[in-house]
């Protein structure tokens, strides 16, 4: 069971860092919503088709992490008319290497955390701490909105990944926690970010600088 | 260990002559992609030979040095070539920790050539000379964490063993790696365009603007021997050769390396230069495969 | 059972106003929720029910300990609101109104959470709601203010799910089935894996600090505070934050019954004094009243923790704390939200000499400062006072000079900055708008109330309230 899932999280993995690595924010929004898809698969193969909260907790997580909040992305994108670049604060070399030692250290972290044998084989802490860190790096260090939601997201999706380890022992509440976050902060987002496009006519939260010390 | 006599100038030889077929390969394949005919495969063995019937022309400021340099790279390459196991066969020096004079090796050719390149005083081939030796900085992280996890991996440090077995999980992400190491350390594109003329954007070919008959030809086939140590590096990382019998070992280690030049031909047809800010990048991407495959050698180590 | 209904009243109030059709009565349904609520709250704090084991909401301890004051200081916001809406008549109400509600009935079920997933989905769920109501004003700068709130929140909201996930990952570990009730994650005590408590300790103290505004995670606090409307100032400031706090006393609890009750102690009084610091150099440096008011919040928010970090008496005094803390903050929000009417402006730089444009509310602002610079007999003095004497029982001298150090220099910053603006001569360039200006009964008299009710409990403090601290502090600190 484990190798196939590490593979995917091992995928996951570096498409956090083709998101810390691209120029475009198109590119960046699609490793997201690859990895939104890798996400949903894995609950079917941790647990298996057993029940139908896990494949509805895998199809929505498909359909929404994959589809739905890339697609608004991309129409918030084209209704803004934003440029494609990203326009790092932290240049992309800095970008990468930050998420290569943060997954490292993810790594090197997840081996002081004991787990249960039936997780022990897995990559699912690394990954999500890795993607944790990945999400961090984008939050802080990409100028605008849009990227720096996708940033959020990719740490969302850590925490999702990490939530896969009580997926079996509590109620899928926790889990729908998770997308009720997702679809929610994602729709007011939006609404913000056309309020933003509004009052600046840019999507630039450099020029959020008015209040402060 | 050290083999006879014989055994090492047969191998001396056998590097000596078949590198220079590696170039002539490559344009083969960009010619055919191209649909073009395009130069003869030993199209590189009339340059040396014409090169070295040619007298050098020196400029008045260039001491010495301007000579030594490419000689000095030169033999510094052989000497990691010689280092290089070939498959069954095993290396002709091997001793614990010889990849790391391997990586000396390779680190002061790259000096004697920056040396030469510096010493003829002119603008152009100091900026080669500082791209090169930029980019060697992320090319060498990426090769020594290459070499590392093959050593996590197989528990030595010495390059026969270690590149005996194949590596495991991390083998995609290390062949990956090494791949663009490979085209960054001989200067392929997207990296450098060896075919270009245009003396801005070139790294490799404007150091050696001013190099004319022999030490042309010895930085030429040093370039040439340095392609075929990559490409057998990365296809015996890759591919568990040490362990076979003799002959197959000798079949899949042509084979291998052939892939490798078609690969770079291709490459160098089906992609265009890369934008000179975005190199770093791609190192970096490099070094991040190698660090990952050396993670994975790691963590499949304890678990 | 009837503990729910301030949950439920609220919502249904929510959706009430939502499809409630008259902007100008709208804002009626404010006063009259938070009265039911009052009389609910401070019935059930006179006459506590118990809670069934393994319940996920319940009014227990805590939430008795606590939640009386939220809905105390909304139902006097809720006057205050009614007569601010009328002066804002302008701007459509619809979804202040709803949104204010529901984060009522969002508070009262953060506080009776007994259930690790339930209290975060409250939080979250509080925190979206938030988002439209720091934007009321639709000015330039309260979308900055909202898109950092949104940006710094959601991703605290993330850490503190992250860290939920660990606790919940450490009972697992330890061999519980599941169940993720407080009762139940400190029942299993010792049982739980040291390393994972550990983890989801540290990332819940930063999820839910950042919640409450500790230092460094305390960025959108000023901006928020700064740029919404004073009563919404009062709600984050006395309302969410308190939330939070309890959610960090509940997970303390569970971190203690684990075993680590001293690394948790610890960095408690760390992150207190280090939040009590940066907001003491703050309030130094601000040029702007309001958010002068959001750097005293973080500075009390860091009384808070080290009163928690210090120990059973340490925590009554926190208790104590987080009643006058609400109520004079309360009183100082709203009295602000009429300066800055007055003046046009919060900055120091233009507003002067509000003695005169606004010399009510001046007037309990200044009282408000004393108060909140923990000044007696205001409420604030005699709490501080006890976390003082908790530090100084415990051991504790350094903490205890340190927090003496950044009160004073609190004291400073504050006074200097509100004097600065309650003397002077007003600006004469400005055009003053009569119907803004007014100073009518009904948003004088609110925050004349928190202020009264801020020196009564200092003065006497009515048994009832020191027994409940005392019951919600045993629950804390030796539970069954």
């Amino acid at each position: 069971m484990s190798e196939p899932l590490n593979l995917l999280i091992g995928l996951a993995m570096g498409l956090n860092l083709l998101a810390l690595g691209s120029s475009r924010l198109l590119a960046v929004i699609r490793a997201m919503s690859v990895q939104g898809m890798v996400l949903g698969v894995m609950p079917l193969m941790i647990v298996g088709l057993s029940g139908w909260n896990v494949l509805f907790v895998a199809v929505m997580t498909v359909v929404i992490k994959g589809f739905f909040i890339p697609g608004l992305l991309r129409r918030a994108m084209r209704a803004a008319r934003i440029t494609r670049e990203v326009e790092p604060i932290i240049d992309f070399v800095p970008s990468l290497l930050l998420g290569a030692g943060g997954t490292v250290a993810a790594v090197a972290l997840a081996r002081v955390l004991p787990l249960l044998p039936e997780h022990a084989g897995t990559l699912l802490v690394p990954g999500a701490l890795a993607s944790v860190l990945t999400g961090f790096v984008l939050l802080i260090g990409r100028a605008k909105a849009i990227s720096q939601v996708c940033g959020y997201l990719i740490l969302e999706n850590g925490i999702y990944l990490f939530g896969l380890l009580l997926l079996e022992a509590t109620p899928v509440l926790v889990e729908f926690g998770v997308l009720l976050d997702l679809t929610v902060g994602i729709f007011v987002t939006g609404i913000i970010m056309d309020r933003i496009q509004r009052a600046f006519d840019s999507l630039d939260t450099r020029k959020l600088t008015v209040l402060r010390e | 260990m050290i083999a006879g006599g014989g055994a090492l100038i047969f191998r001396l030889v056998l590097w000596l002559m078949l590198a220079p077929l590696l170039p002539g390969i490559i344009n083969k394949v960009k010619a055919w992609v191209a649909g073009r005919r395009g130069p003869p495969v030993l199209q590189l063995y009339y340059d040396l030979a014409r090169l070295w019937q040619k007298s050098v022309v020196m400029s008045a400021l260039a001491s010495p040095g301007f000579i030594i340099g490419p000689a000095v790279a030169w033999v510094a390459l052989t000497g990691a070539a010689l280092l290089l196991p070939l498959g069954p066969a095993g290396a002709l020096f091997s001793f614990r920790g010889d990849f790391l004079l391997m990586i000396y090796l390779l680190a002061l050719s790259r000096f004697g050539t920056a040396w030469a390149a510096l010493e003829t005083g002119s603008a152009f081939e100091g900026m080669g000379a500082a791209r090169e030796v930029s980019y060697a900085v992320l090319t060498e992280a990426a090769v020594i964490t290459a070499i590392l996890s093959l050593s996590v991996h197989s528990g030595s440090t010495s390059l026969a063993t270690m590149l005996a077995p194949s590596v495991g999980a991390g083998v995609v992400l290390l062949a990956a790696g090494l791949f663009i190491v490979l085209l960054a350390e001989n200067c392929r594109v997207p990296f450098d365009d060896p075919n270009t003329h245009l003396e801005l954007t070139m790294v490799h070919e404007a150091m050696v603007l001013d190099h004319s008959g022999p030490p042309l030809a010895v930085i030429l086939h040093g370039a040439s021997m340095k392609l075929l140590f990559f490409a057998l590096l990365l296809t015996e990382a890759v591919l568990p050769v040490g362990n076979l019998a003799p002959m197959p070992a000798a079949g899949i280690l042509v084979a291998g390396v052939l892939a490798v030049t078609v690969g770079v031909g291709l490459v160098e047809s089906l992609l265009a230069r890369l934008a000179f800010r975005r190199v770093p990048l791609l190192l970096t991407t490099a070094f991040i495969l190698c660090l990952f495959a050396l993670l994975l050698a790691w963590k499949g180590g304890a678990a | 059972m009837n503990s729910l209904l301030l949950v439920f009243v609220p919502l249904l109030g929510a959706v009430l106003a939502a499809f409630w059709p008259d902007n100008r009565s709208r804002p009626l349904l404010l006063p009259a929720v938070g009265l039911f609520h009052v009389a609910v709250a401070f019935g059930l704090l006179l006459t506590p029910v118990d809670i069934p084991p393994g319940a996920w909401i319940g009014y227990d301890s805590l939430a008795r300990a606590v939640l009386p004051v939220v809905s105390l200081l909304f139902l006097l916001c809720a006057f205050y609101g009614v007569a601010y809406l009328r002066i804002r008549s302008e701007r459509p109400n619809r979804a202040f109104v709803a949104l204010l509600l529901a984060v009522l009935g969002l508070i009262s079920a953060g506080h009776q959470a007994c259930h690790l997933g339930l209290l975060w989905i409250t939080t979250e769920a509080i925190t979206l709601m938030v988002v439209p109501l720091i934007h009321f004003n639709g000015t330039a700068r309260a979308i900055e203010a909202t898109w950092k709130f949104l940006l710094v929140g959601g991703t605290g909201i993330a850490l503190s799910l992250l860290g939920s996930f660990c606790l919940g990952y450490a009972s697992i570990y330890g061999g519980g089935q599941g169940d993720l009730t407080f009762t139940a994650l400190i029942a299993q005590g010792a049982g739980l894996s040291r390393p994972w408590v550990l983890t989801a300790w540290v990332l819940l103290l930063i999820g839910y600090g950042t919640k409450m505004g500790l230092a460094p995670m305390h960025t959108w606090k000023p901006d928020a505070y700064g740029e919404a409307p004073g009563i919404i100032g009062a709600m984050l400031a006395c309302g969410v934050t308190t939330v939070a706090f309890t959610a960090i006393l509940r997970v303390r609890a569970v971190v203690t019954a684990a075993g680590e009750g001293r690394v948790a102690d610890h960095s408690l009084l760390a992150i207190g004094l280090f939040s009590m610091a940066v907001a003491a150099l703050f309030l130094l440096g601000t040029r702007d009243f309001k958010r002068m008011l959001a750097y005293s919040s973080i500075e009390q928010m860091g009384i808070l923790c080290l009163g928690a970090g210090l120990g059973a008496t340490g925590a009554w005094a926190a208790l104590f704390h987080v009643w006058s803390n609400s109520l004079t903050k309360g009183a100082l929000f709203l009295c602000a939200g009429n300066m800055r009417r007055a003046a046009g402006t919060s900055a120091v730089d233009q507003a002067s000499g509000l003695a005169r444009l606004a010399p009510r509310s001046s007037a309990m602002f200044v009282a408000g400062v004393f108060a909140a610079t923990a000044c007696p007999p205001f409420a604030p003095f005699f709490s501080e006072l006890r976390v003082l004497r908790a530090a100084f029982a415990t051991g504790h001298i350094g903490t205890a000079t340190i927090f003496l150090g950044c009160l004073l220099l609190a004291f400073f910053g504050i006074t200097r900055l509100a004097f600065a603006v309650v003397d002077g001569r007003p600006r004469s360039a400005r055009k003053t708008d009569r119907k803004r200006l007014a100073e009518t009964a009904g948003v004088i008299i609110p925050p004349l109330m928190l202020l009264g009710l801020s020196l009564w409990l200092g003065l006497a403090t009515p048994t009832f309230l020191t027994s409940a601290w005392t019951a919600a502090v045993a629950q804390i600190f030796s539970p069954k």
